[in-house]
């Protein structure tokens, strides 16, 4: 391994290297600040050494991960959000009489699956990472054990993780067994020169679609997300909606497009009906919730559904479009996450929309966060979520994929309601609960800091996206 | 520059109202008012110092302009423009804007800093709308205005403000977005011909399109503009948002996002698809004609003297509508005329019902009657509004209607027929509507206060503009003539008219 391979690694390295000092620091010291402040430290570095790694990509290490643009640019929006994670978090966490520590271990060693995942151009890699994600997250759903509910999330998280997995595995092995290679672009050489695909790699494809499918939560997978959105804490929910779905959609991308599968007309088939189910059934589904973890999980679907029209236009827009969004549907999903998590106790979360009720006129900052969140998630202007839903529209007009594109109007419509409902409750002026007049808890310093950092790149994001729509095109120029 | 300023005075002014607002009310209302009048001042001193060339305008030289690139990767454009039509509708928009602040003075008493920041950048955002030579930019202040008037109406409405206020949002939300559609449509197409990409005003007329493309691709403008207007069957939205929004939303709502779907229909739709429109015609005057007698027919069947009020602009608008698309000069300068003396005739009829409903806190016509003896300032002020509204000779609203019914007739007697009998109706309703609240005795005893000087002053000033509209109208008429010069020959002749 050359020192070229090592730069391009080193925010794996770092990740990983921060994942084991934290873990020894807490067995030599319980502190939840040097535990969270060590966390920041490594995540700061690991950040920092994009930079030199950008020097040497592209780089193929290893048959097993590629470093390119691409991979960097969702190391640093991993890094960043788990930097979010971990300042929401501790602020979280102090208000809980648990061990906290662990948190932050489990969460670097989440990150640090994801970064391989997003980095990977292989199968092997891909299940490495996937799996190193996945059983943190089992632990992390149920990290507040004396919940029950938390309990129930962990457990369905389980079970319907590993069983889609399997499903994944095997579908992996199909795809094998008929072209000999786990190797993405090598598959590509084998659909291309092989004419007209064969069955077992359409099979192989759609096992694929199912684990796919599972950790992005489109519908008809997406069963488990409203109760493990639930019952997680609000900083591992928020960690699950951006950090996990994101890097899944990396790989969803580069799977597609570079083994050549999304050539498939078949692949093409049948993602646009998940597409086109989930921004249906999420959208319907979150207009009869009254628990805002819920809505904001059925959203989740709905928005997975609309990244879905950006990876059916395809190309190069598409693939630009699609990464554009996520960040757009990241930082707004952790803006979100992070003001549920700000406003929650040690009892339970404020996850019930009355706990929202007439909070402008009560916390007048932390109620217009939340509303610039909810009209990002409904794609109004000024914020991210407008110019991410305007590329996608753009890329599947270019792509002249209308049914999609109407189907999406027509959602996101529908999805306006039920962000309507939770901005009409936040300025609400009567049938604000009797026990409104207790003085609210203090909103902790690091979360404040985190929301004012995302509302701020939110509104930047909606207003002057140039700088980020560079860095995005150079990052997507992989798939042209 | 003037015109970033434009926008940029409503924004700050409503920051800084906001924010001042927990110390001093009165401070922030000033500030508002400040705001607006120094807009209106700005608009006023414009138009004085290029009356004497605007007349002679071509296409390509706007009053003002700014061009920026903003978002490079799309070719998006910072790109405001103001031509005469831009400029007179800014002057009702600041002109309202002044009104919708001084008729809060007394009504609204909670959360003033809020609402004065949401009235403030729900103007800022009509600004927009009116001077954007973008279509990025325009979608993007299209849909930024509504946010602030949905506060405006679920926040400080009435009893029914919530399902008002999201009735509203959907409905122009979905049409908006069927609008940005066409918009990225049109995009696409323009840049499968000529290689560029931009969204640019000038350089996307004459876009080549097949007559079936271009069809579709102007419904989706068609729709959105439409809505805003609104024209029947689309209108349903429109008489709870009007009733249920605090009085100064309701000013805004009947006299400026109305105006906004007019204004869009002639700056955009009429230019951009001169074939489509051509085409098309047959469907949309109909369809005026619809609203117009149907708007007139229910004006009439309300006993809420805002729903009353809110289904003539239902009817009004179908004046414009119908001009626009018959798109005789006469008619689209009487469409133009009706979208400014609409404007103002209708925001004060909704002051005066507000008036009305801080003193009695009621807008039954049962519950009301024999106001005259009590207080007949105001109900001679209802009286001048109401005969304005109907279309007496005179003032604004006659002028516009009259131009519009004489452009009609030329093209087709049997349509301009079927609008008559709509002004037939309005005398009904606006007879009722004197008859119910203002004559008759007073039996339930009402002893009010009459008009206080502000009021005065802004009810009198409106009056003077009607009036100066319905007799000498030919100030606004050169101001708008480049504009409906450039119409006729679309509608004409829809050849090579727009392109450069």
């Amino acid at each position: 391994m050359s020192s070229a391979d090592l730069v391009a690694l080193l925010p794996l390295i770092v990740l990983g290297a921060t994942s084991v000092v934290v873990m020894l620091a807490i067995s030599l010291r319980r502190s939840h600040a040097l535990t969270a402040g060590l966390s920041l430290a490594g995540l700061a570095v690991a950040f920092w050494s994009l930079w030199p790694a950008a020097g040497v990509v592209p780089l193929q290490v290893t048959p097993l991960l590629i470093v390119d643009r691409f991979a960097l640019y969702y190391f640093g929006l991993i890094i960043a959000a788990t930097v979010a994670v971990v300042l929401m978090g501790y602020g979280y966490f102090e208000r809980h009489d648990v061990r906290r520590e662990e948190f932050y271990v489990l969460i670097l060693v989440a990150a640090l699956g994801s970064a391989v995942l997003v980095a990977s151009n292989h199968f092997v890699s891909f299940f490495l990472g996937l799996e190193i994600l996945s059983v943190t997250l089992y632990a992390l759903s149920a990290y507040l054990a004396d919940r029950e509910i938390a309990l129930e999330a962990g457990m369905k998280y389980l079970v319907l993780a590993a069983a889609s997995a399997a499903f994944l595995l095997f579908g992996m092995a199909l795809v094998y067994a008929q072209t000999g290679t786990m190797e993405f672009p090598a598959i590509a050489r084998d659909l291309v020169s092989g004419g007209a695909a064969h069955i077992w790699i359409l099979a192989g494809v759609a096992f694929m679609v199912t684990g796919f499918g599972f950790k992005l939560a489109v519908v008809p997978f997406h069963l488990w997300t409203p109760d493990v959105y639930q019952g997680a804490p609000a900083p591992v929910t928020a960690f699950i909606a951006s950090v996990s779905k994101g890097a899944m959609f990396a790989i969803l991308l580069r799977f597609f497009y570079q083994s050549g599968s999304r050539d498939l007309h078949a692949t093409l088939l049948i993602f646009a009906i998940i597409a086109i189910a989930s921004m249906f059934t999420g959208n319907l589904l979150a207009l009869f919730q009254n628990n805002v973890k819920r809505i904001l999980a059925y959203s989740s679907v709905a928005h997975l559904g609309y990244l879905l029209v950006a990876f059916e236009a395809g190309g190069a827009m598409g693939a630009a479009a699609g990464t554009f969004y996520l960040t757009a549907y990241m930082v707004t999903t952790l803006g979100a996450f992070g003001v549920i998590a700000a406003l929650s106790s040690s009892e339970r979360d404020a996850e019930d929309i009355d706990d929202y009720r007439g909070l402008f006129w009560r916390r007048p900052v932390l109620a217009t966060v939340f509303t610039a969140m909810l009209f990002s998630l409904a794609g109004i202007p000024l914020t991210a979520g407008f110019l991410g839903k305007f590329y996608t529209i753009a890329a599947g007009a270019n792509a002249s994929v209308w049914v999609l594109l109407f189907v999406l109007v027509l959602t996101s419509v529908i999805g306006l309601f039920y962000y309507l409902r939770l901005v009409v409750a936040l300025f609400a002026t009567e049938d604000i609960p009797t026990d409104a007049e207790q003085p609210l808890p203090a909103v902790p310093a690091t979360g404040g800091l985190t929301l004012a950092v995302l509302a701020f790149v939110l509104i930047w994001m909606g207003v002057y996206p140039h700088v980020i729509l560079n860095v995005i095109h150079a990052a997507t120029s992989i798939f042209a | 520059m003037i015109l970033v300023w434009l926008i940029v005075l409503p924004l700050v002014a409503g920051i800084i109202a906001g924010l001042v607002a927990r110390r001093s009310q009165l401070a922030a209302r000033w500030i508002s008012l400040l705001a607006m009048v120094a807009g209106f001042a700005i608009i006023v001193r414009l138009w004085v110092e290029n009356y004497g060339h605007i007349s002679i305008l071509t296409q390509q030289q706007w009053l003002a302009q700014i061009d920026v690139p903003w978002i490079a990767g799309f070719g998006i454009h910072f790109h405001l423009a103001m031509d005469g039509m831009s400029m007179v509708l800014l002057a009702l928009t600041f002109l309202l804007g002044i009104a919708s602040v001084m008729i809060s003075w007394r009504e609204i008493h909670d959360g003033v800093g809020f609402f004065h920041f949401n009235l403030l950048w729900v103007i800022a955002g009509i600004v927009g709308v009116f001077l954007a030579m973008d279509l990025f930019l325009f979608y993007f202040t299209w849909e930024l205005m509504l946010i602030p008037m949905y506060f405006l109406i679920a926040i400080w409405g009435h009893e029914r403000r919530v399902y008002a206020s999201v009735k509203f949002m959907l409905f122009t939300q979905l049409s908006g977005l069927l609008m940005l559609l066409s918009i990225l449509t049109l995009y696409f197409a323009h840049h499968a011909a000529t290689g560029v990409y931009t969204f640019d005003y000038t350089s996307l007329i004459g876009t080549p399109l097949a007559p079936h493309t271009a069809l579709l691709v102007m419904l989706g403008y068609f729709v959105a503009f439409t809505v805003k207007l609104p024209m029947f069957p689309f209108h349903t939205w429109l008489p709870d948002a009007h009733t249920e929004a605090p009085t100064a939303g309701s000013v805004v709502l009947a006299g400026l996002l109305l105006k906004t779907g007019a204004y869009g229909l002639l700056r955009f739709v009429l230019p951009l698809f001169p074939h489509a429109v051509h085409q098309f015609a047959p469907i949309a005057t109909g369809l005026a004609i619809a609203g117009i007698l149907y708007g007139a027919l229910l004006a009439y069947g309300q006993t809420d003297l805002k729903r009353l009020v809110a289904y003539t602009s239902v009817s009004h608008m179908g004046f414009v509508l119908l001009g626009i698309f018959i798109g005789t000069p006469l008619a689209i300068e009487g469409a133009f005329i009706t979208i400014i003396a609409h404007g103002i005739s209708t925001s004060a009829m909704f002051m005066l019902v507000g008036m009305v409903q801080e003193r009695t806190h009621t807008r039954e016509m049962s519950r009301l009657g024999g106001l005259w003896q009590t207080i007949p300032r105001l109900s001679g002020a209802g009286m001048f509004f109401v005969l304005a509204s109907v279309g007496l000779p005179g003032l604004g609203d006659f002028v516009g209607e009259f131009l519009v019914l004489l452009g009609t007739y030329r093209s087709s007697p049997l349509l301009a027929a079927l609008a008559t009998i709509g002004v037939l109706f309005s005398t009904f309703y606006g007879l009722k509507f004197i008859a119910r609240a203002f004559h008759g005795s007073n039996t339930n005893q009402w002893k009010l206060a009459d008009l206080s000087a502000r009021e005065i002053a802004l009810v009198g000033s409106m009056m003077v503009i009607l009036l100066w509209l319905g007799l000498y109208p030919q100030p606004v008429l050169n101001t708008f003539a480049p504009t409906a010069q450039r119409y006729e020959q679309v509608v004409n002749g829809p050849t090579v008219a727009f392109r450069r």
